[in-house]
């Protein structure tokens, strides 16, 4: 299979390899974007990721953190009282069969889900327990476990306050409830954070839900038929989302989210069969990941160091608080936008709490993390940012290593599922960008056009940049968008929590009741 | 008290084979009323780009109207016409499914179909509609050739 791949791509790269002059040309054209776009994003990079004076810890993973406490507390542990029931929402236990036919809550669960689910899982778990150590899984668990109450939040009120045209379709998110919202309860300044929120969420569509995945669409196909210039993987993939999102093939689009969900499923068969596999290691494996929780053994940053990485990557891949599932999520037509919210919470427990966990339980159980054997702490790499790993692998590698000592084979498989995850994350976010794109300038065919094609440029500079910068650039634009819409939501819970109350009611009451399929 | 036939319409000719079946039949009876219902085949559980969902009311409002045009209201016109007592529904959903659950809401005493024109691969691994229906109804079905 790999002599086939590798001819494949040498017969792909032939052309471009015919003139060493060229490719060295192409090589540098990679290196000056690079250069300006790390010039150009630092100072924005450098304030979203400050740490607490006198601590290593950046501020903006505490405000996450304790905004998904607070919804945790506020709600009294919606996410553990109403798991049963979000289940037997999307299993359309309680969807009324005269409205079969619209976005079902399934539907709009599993398109979410393809907008998170992807590298964040597969790369970023790697990165986190690469320099967190496995303790860092369980600062994971617990960010995705309260994180489920600030996408609960988020959600209900992304269903309530959105716009619905007089031509049927829907437009909605976090700009929608700030505008509406505060207008509704009389508090000023709804229409700035509106604004605000818009602006991150073009950055962070940009960065996180662009850049960064046709980067490491790149990597991995360079992994496996050798490396060569990123703007020709970036011209390749803004080629393919410019036929979908301006040339409006579909049938792309639809393919992908097909193949999408079982890449998935698959992704997490392997990850259990490979755990099954060394069934003798899962309590050492677990032992590593409390003890690591709490002393860091031996990590750079000890147990802070962990904690700042799960945490960090937790937000990063469920998205919690962020409001981009909350654009997502409108789409529904439910008489009851609670419903919406219910559903929602199980995404960063799928996300999270079930995939997230799985690759790192993976990357552990076949220790690919190096032990000292006298101390029985992590080695750190040469660097001593970062623990030592066989063959010095690190994100997507890391996870590729990981699973291919148990099945040779994975990595392929692997490579194609994370072109795929890219490619869907790519297509969903465009959307979030549009929606934020027209609440900005309006709704109309050029201004979406534009937005759109500035899209497709930044796949090209996404997959010509290092993954430092990339990264970097994603993550703040992404947690950017937390921190206005994180705000924003600390006024409009109550608006929730009546909301909770009353469904609650009604649902214990009988009013709300299952109906016969 | 009136017998209620149930016609499932696919948008073929052999939908017109099951209308004249059902009108023979009604005859035949006496007091009868027939329910015309075309199901437009979808189910909850498939994969979608945020943009189909944003679009998706419209979408379904469009495929309901198109339905109700182009079959079901012709055909309701043609059998009220001939004399019939005759009602119309859309829905959407599984199609074996849906017309069971409706013809049971309803109160229909049986159902009257076309036989099924599913293909080859499909067909094989799923059944037809027309199979399905045969087999989970929970009125008598008759299948007309």
């Amino acid at each position: 299979m790999m002599s086939i791949q590798n001819k494949l791509g040498l017969a792909a790269l032939a052309a471009l390899a015919a003139s060493p002059a060229a490719a060295q040309e192409a090589v540098g054209l990679d290196d000056k974007i690079n250069q300006a776009f790390a010039d150009f994003t630092g100072p924005f990079v450098s304030f979203i990721f400050a740490p607490f004076p006198g601590t290593g810890f950046p501020w903006i993973v505490g405000w996450l953190v304790v905004a998904a406490t607070v919804f945790t507390l506020y709600f009294a542990f919606v996410q553990l009282r109403f798991f049963s029931h979000a289940i037997s929402l999307v299993k359309g236990d309680y969807s009324d069969p005269n409205d079969a036919g619209e976005v079902s809550h399934f539907q709009a669960l599993a398109t979410a889900l393809s907008g998170t689910v992807g590298l964040g899982n597969i790369a970023g778990v790697a990165v986190a327990v690469g320099i967190g150590g496995p303790g860092a899984t369980f600062w994971m668990i617990v960010a995705g476990l309260l994180g489920m109450a600030s996408k609960f939040t988020e959600c209900t009120l992304g269903v309530k306050y959105r716009n619905e045209y007089e031509d049927g379709t829907v437009s909605g998110g976090p700009m929608y409830y700030m505008s509406k919202g505060f207008n509704e309860l009389g508090l000023p300044g709804g229409k700035i954070l509106a604004v605000l929120f818009s602006i991150f969420c073009i950055l962070g569509a940009l960065g996180g839900g662009n850049m960064f995945q046709a980067n490491q669409a790149h990597q991995q196909i360079a992994g496996i038929v050798g490396d060569y210039p990123g703007w020709i993987t970036g011209l390749v993939f803004a080629g393919i989302v410019f036929a979908v999102i301006v040339g409006g093939l579909k049938s792309i689009a639809r393919v992908t989210e097909k193949v999408v969900p079982f890449m998935g499923v698959m992704y997490v068969a392997a990850a259990l069969v490979i755990i099954l596999m060394n069934a003798d290691q899962i309590g050492w494996a677990f032992g590593q990941i409390f003890a690591g929780a709490f002393t860091g053994l031996g990590v750079a940053g000890g147990m802070v160091g962990a904690l700042i990485q799960g945490f960090r990557r937790a937000a990063f891949s469920n998205e919690a608080g962020v409001g981009s599932a909350a654009i997502a999520h409108s789409a529904v037509r439910t008489k009851e936008p609670i419903t919406e919210g219910f559903v929602s919470l199980l995404e960063p427990f799928i996300d999270t709490v079930v995939i997230c966990t799985m690759t790192a339980l993976v990357i552990i159980i076949t220790q690919q993390l190096i032990v000292d054997p006298e101390t029985g702490n992590y080695m750190l790499n040469e660097a001593g940012n970062a623990i030592a790993t066989v063959d010095g692998n690190t994100g997507v590698s890391l996870t590729s290593a990981a699973f291919g000592s148990a099945f040779s084979w994975f990595p392929f498989i692997l490579a194609i599922a994370v072109v795929l995850f890219a490619f869907s994350t790519m297509i969903s976010w465009s959307y979030y960008g549009l929606k934020a794109w027209t609440y900005l300038f309006g709704e109309g065919h050029t201004k979406e056009l534009v937005f759109k094609v500035i899209f497709c440029i930044f796949v090209v500079i996404g997959a010509a940049a290092n993954l430092g910068p990339v990264i970097d650039f994603s993550d703040a634009a992404i947690f950017a968008m937390a921190v206005v819409n994180v705000f924003a939501l600390y006024f409009l819970m109550k608006v929730v929590r009546q909301e909770l109350a009353s469904y609650a009611e009604r649902l214990k009451s009988g009013e709300i009741r299952k109906f016969e399929h | 008290m009136t017998t209620k036939i149930v016609i499932g319409l696919d948008g073929t000719e052999t939908g017109e084979r099951a209308i004249a079946f059902a009108k023979d039949l009604a005859g035949r009876i006496g007091e009868c009323e027939l329910l015309v219902v075309y199901v437009i085949e979808w189910s909850p559980f498939t994969f979608q780009t945020p943009e189909e969902n944003a679009m998706r009311h419209k979408r379904r409002e469009e495929e309901v109207e198109l339905a109700t045009s182009r079959i079901i209201a012709p055909a309701v016109e043609a059998l009220k016409a001939a004399g019939f007592e005759a009602q119309g529904i859309v829905r959407h959903g599984d199609v074996a499914e849906t017309l069971n659950t409706i013809t049971v809401e309803n109160g229909g005493s049986q159902i009257v179909v076309g036989r099924a024109s599913a293909d080859g691969f499909k067909k094989r691994l799923f059944g037809s509609s027309t199979q399905n229906l045969v087999m989970h109804a929970d009125v008598p079905v008759t299948v007309v050739n």
